[in-house]
């Protein structure tokens, strides 16, 4: 049973279906991170996906950008409750990345220089819903917004898309990350309100 | 709500009976949810000032121009009013009375408030761990908490140290200006210490003082921690 605020009318009414539950529309950019922005150099800068077997799969930077490059159009949605609508990113492809990887295992535990990670399930990264985008509306990545390189799963909240991405390893349960030992939610969907547990 | 005090010429302290509230650590966050008359709701998140075991809390907020909730809770909110609020939340940027490495406080404006919240668990819990706070604020009359700052700062286990952006009080030596790596640098404790930090304010002053720190060498990144508020 909501408590009516006195005097309270708020800003605007207008239903916006692409608007999940309890998120506002922001113009800006906020930042969300937990420490200092951490320095990456391009020329030490390495992405890999470690599997059960030990087996490693890496690339460098120029190696990243000579994979097939994908355009994203899509709406992000912060735990914080703002959302920014029709962004534009680009960055490969998980499924480009994952396709001579051998896994059976069902998660995976992401890695970001700094020390930050975050947990989710494989099949959220696969079958075109996640990358690793260098570039945000046609400029190279601020690092304050995670450059050189961040993960991008924007069907979820926005913390998932790990920013200043070093490697995701493949692990056999949903361990919670970082944010999700810090009172975040194990899986994220903004649709379905998963701030918190 | 129970009682609003003014704080700055654009803030105002709130605080608030909630019963059955669980206590909070000190850092901690709460989410605020307003509802208007046709059902349309707001939610935004604020840092709690106040820490311990109590059911009246204190929340303080900052006008934002463009805002839609702290406007209200600044210009509106009366005292009998009722809010409806979740919490506490957040156990990262928190600070345990049972910690014992150095603190330095960074506070840009209205981050004090959960520093606040910090620097009073030290004092209640009588810890003995020594607290530094640097707080940049635009003029004198923009600080919050001034009185209760200036009578804990007697203690001999906090430091306060001001730096003034556009207006400083007339007897003061420095000219007004942006937070520097010097000023930073000066009241700071020495990496042997291994001191902690917790910085909060705008994401700019957030992004700017964690560089330097950073630079400093002093700080090593993990045991930095931050909080930003508003984009860029």
């Amino acid at each position: 049973m909501a408590v009516i605020s006195r005097g309270f009318f708020g800003r605007k009414r207008e239903e916006n279906p692409e608007l999940p539950p309890g998120q506002y529309l922001t113009e800006d950019f906020p930042v969300l991170s937990a420490g200092p922005t951490p320095v990456v150099d391009l020329a030490d800068w390495t992405f890999s996906i470690q599997t059960e077997s030990g087996e490693v799969h890496a690339w460098n930077w120029e190696q990243l950008n000579a994979l097939p490059q994908e355009d994203i159009h899509t709406d992000i949605h912060c735990v914080t409750r703002w959302s920014k609508l029709g962004t534009t990113w680009s960055g490969v492809s998980l499924d480009t990345l994952f396709a001579g990887v051998d896994t059976t295992n069902a998660y995976v535990m992401v890695h970001s220089y700094g020390g930050y990670t975050t947990n989710m399930p494989l099949a959220d990264l696969m079958d075109g819903k996640a990358w690793i985008a260098t570039s945000f509306e046609g400029e190279p990545l601020d690092p304050e917004h995670g450059g050189p390189a961040r993960l991008l799963v924007p069907h979820l909240y926005f913390w998932k898309s790990a920013k200043w991405v070093h490697g995701l390893r493949m692990v056999a349960t949903d361990d919670p990350g970082f944010w999700e030992q810090n009172g975040y939610h194990i899986y994220g969907d903004p649709w379905l309100e998963q701030r918190y547990w | 709500m129970v009682e609003t005090r003014i704080q700055t010429p654009s803030a105002r302290s709130i605080q608030l009976d909630v019963p059955g509230w669980p206590g909070n650590i000190a850092g901690q966050h709460l989410d605020v949810r307003l509802t208007a008359e046709d059902g349309y709701t707001a939610v935004r998140s604020y840092s709690i000032a106040s820490v311990g075991d109590g059911e009246r809390i204190e929340l303080a907020v900052d006008r934002l121009p463009t805002g839609e909730v702290s406007p209200y809770l600044v210009e509106e909110l009366r005292a009998g009013d009722q809010l409806e609020v979740r919490g506490p939340l957040g156990t990262y940027f928190v600070w345990h009375p049972t910690d014992t490495a150095p603190v330095q406080l960074i506070a840009g404006g209205s981050g004090i408030v959960p520093l606040m919240a910090m620097i009073r668990s030290h004092e209640t819990s009588g810890s003995t761990v020594p607290f530094h706070l640097l707080y940049s604020v635009r003029s004198p009359r923009d600080v919050f908490f001034a009185d209760e700052l200036r009578a804990l700062a007697e203690s001999p286990h906090l430091r306060v140290t001001y730096v003034y952006t556009r207006q400083a009080p007339p007897d003061w030596p420095i000219a007004p200006a942006r937070i520097t790596t010097a000023a930073i640098a000066a009241d700071a404790f020495s990496r042997e210490e291994n001191p902690v930090a917790f910085v909060c304010g705008p994401t700019g002053f957030v992004e700017t003082v964690a560089d330097i720190m950073v630079g400093l060498r002093i700080f090593a990144p993990l045991t930095i921690k931050t909080e930003r508020f508003g984009g860029k």
